[in-house]
């Protein structure tokens, strides 16, 4: 019986051996790559598969943040889409230092060239116009671009007499662009004035987290105000909160089942029903009436 | 200190003329109104009906105090969603009855607090942007003391924009803006002058149209001389404003903050 016999074997010098590779390498997993995720809800180890095709945590519930593309991708009827200004880049208005690489960096981690992508596209087969913002773009933040892109998408469906569907995500004014940043929230509201004032429908969906200058604008002023399940909304970040009062915030403030309790959104739609919701809610305003 | 934090440091002083003082100096019969008829009063938004060279105007501002027990009822000069109802119920209410709006800035920002998130801070500010891009009469925005982040945008959607000598505009306190990109709230000094806060550096962008001087011996010394260059400034550009067709107004308005914004394509 040879079966339970030593093994021969042979000892390795340490000093011998390869160089450890950097300990950054190989904290991950040794799992194929991507394959598997952590929900950032349950903390849950979940086959990325399992997830698909809305980003869902299949052991939770909780909705994965989406790149612009994604949500394009499940919001857009198929082949629909055209982009509007997609080669629009940002400048450094304020001259702060190395913006020109901040910008540069964010533009490798999303594959997008700023926070929002914007265009016209059939949800539902009804036309609109749609933007939707990038939480991958230095946290969405609004800067000369996202503000310039977004109003652009409002005046053309104002004067194409179209509907427009706004995805928010956004930490709020990019202050790298200081008050140049400030003045996106009164132009983008501006422009909303003049879509509202030519009886056009106004959809915004909040997704997480949408905070700062953008709750303050064109995020809370839509005719019906969708939020996903969860979503974080509101003015002013937690820790600023939590520093001004002094005291820690109670579980779920600001989200958007708070948002929903408190009368600032509509409805709060899951993501495997909110094209649905929002292809129903573009029909009904876009029907001629009369009917009567 | 550099420039812009000597500035920072003015415009934030204790003894600073407050809104309520410069409607006195200014505006003659000030009938003080309250509410914003859905929550509460706000202390730190005041507002009103006067009048200017005998004509009804609308003035609304932010009221900071000259003590801690004054500060206190008047949260800092940090509105509630509350306040910037009653702005816009004010606004609304002026647009109905012909009456030009002066609104005066003065707010280190929103306050941030629970009861400001329940009742929609986000809201109310974006409902002053959105309205106040309609409103159907002329505003002159006037920067008098600290203007800080959205909460003081909100005041400052007019057709012409000004700021008093010292006064300050800024996205964020320069004190805030340290700590989130540097970490560190002690270069506050050096963000104030990177961020171009001042009253000349916000003229050169185009944010403000107009510099009110004050007195060599500062503004809590003599109020009257900055009050009476600021009352006939007033004046003059009333009398342009309200000569214009209201479509023409509105279309100047739009196109004011439709020019900001540095980008490539």
């Amino acid at each position: 019986m040879n079966l339970f016999k030593k093994k021969n074997y042979i000892i390795l010098d340490r000093r011998s051996e390869a160089p450890m590779p950097a300990p950054a390498e190989h904290e991950a997993p040794a799992v194929p790559d991507g394959m598997w995720v952590k929900c950032s809800h349950c903390k849950k180890l979940v086959y990325k598969k399992e997830m698909e095709p809305y980003s869902i945590c299949p052991k939770c519930g909780g909705h994965f943040r989406l790149g612009a593309m994604e949500r394009i991708a499940i919001t857009c009827d198929e082949n629909t889409f055209s982009e509007l200004n997609g080669t629009m880049q940002a400048k450094n208005p304020m001259g702060y230092p190395n913006y020109d690489k901040i910008i540069a960096k964010a533009q490798q981690k999303s594959g997008i060239l700023d926070g929002v992508v914007t265009g016209t596209c059939q949800i539902g087969g009804v036309d609109t116009v749609l933007a939707v913002m990038d939480g991958n773009f230095m946290m969405g933040s609004m800067g000369s671009v996202v503000g310039e892109k977004i109003t652009r998408a409002i005046e053309y469906a104002t004067s194409h007499s179209l509907p427009i569907v706004i995805f928010t995500v956004s930490g709020g004014a990019r202050m790298q662009e200081g008050i140049i940043s400030l003045m996106q929230m009164a132009k983008t509201s501006a422009a909303l004035n003049r879509h509202a004032e030519a009886g056009l429908f106004y959809l915004s969906v909040i997704t997480d987290p949408t905070t700062g200058g953008v709750s303050a604008s064109f995020a809370s002023l839509g005719d019906v105000i969708l939020a996903e399940p969860g979503a974080l909304m509101g003015f002013a970040g937690q820790r600023v909160i939590e520093g001004t009062i002094n005291e820690k915030l109670p579980p779920g403030f600001q989200r958007a089942e708070f948002q929903l309790e408190h009368g600032f959104v509509d409805a709060i739609v899951p993501r495997p029903q909110l094209k649905d919701t929002i292809a129903r809610l573009l029909a009904l305003h876009t029907h001629k009436g009369g009917g009567f | 200190m550099n420039k812009a934090a000597e500035v920072l440091a003015a415009s934030r002083k204790i003894t600073r003329p407050t809104t309520l003082e410069l409607i006195a100096a200014i505006f003659d019969d000030f009938i003080e109104l309250h509410g914003d008829r859905h929550f509460a009063d706000d202390g730190a938004i005041v507002g009103g009906i006067a009048t200017l060279n005998g004509n009804p105007v609308t003035v609304v501002g932010v009221q900071k105090g000259h003590t801690t027990e004054e500060n206190i009822r008047r949260n800092f000069g940090s509105p509630n969603p509350e306040g910037y109802r009653k702005q816009m119920r004010l606004m609304k209410q002026a647009e109905k009855f012909h009456r030009p709006v002066i609104t005066f800035i003065n707010t280190s920002g929103a306050y941030c607090g629970i009861g400001a998130e329940e009742r929609g801070q986000g809201e109310a500010i974006a409902r002053c942007l959105f309205e106040t891009a309609g409103l159907k009469t002329p505003v002159i925005s006037i920067f008098i003391g600290e203007g800080g982040s959205g909460g003081a945008l909100a005041l400052a959607c007019g057709d012409k924009v000004w700021m008093l000598q010292n006064g300050m505009y800024a996205v964020l306190s320069p004190e805030g803006f340290a700590s989130i990109l540097w970490r560190s709230p002690a270069r506050a000094a050096e963000a104030a002058e990177l961020m171009k806060i001042t009253a000349p550096d916000l003229l050169k962008n185009g944010v403000i149209e107009k510099i009110i001087p004050e007195p060599k011996e500062g503004l809590d010394h003599n109020l009257a001389y900055t009050a009476s260059i600021l009352k006939e400034e007033l004046v003059k550009e009333l009398h342009t404003l309200c000569q214009m067709d209201i479509e023409e107004l509105l279309q100047k308005r739009y196109e004011r903050f439709r020019k900001f914004g540095e980008f490539s394509e």
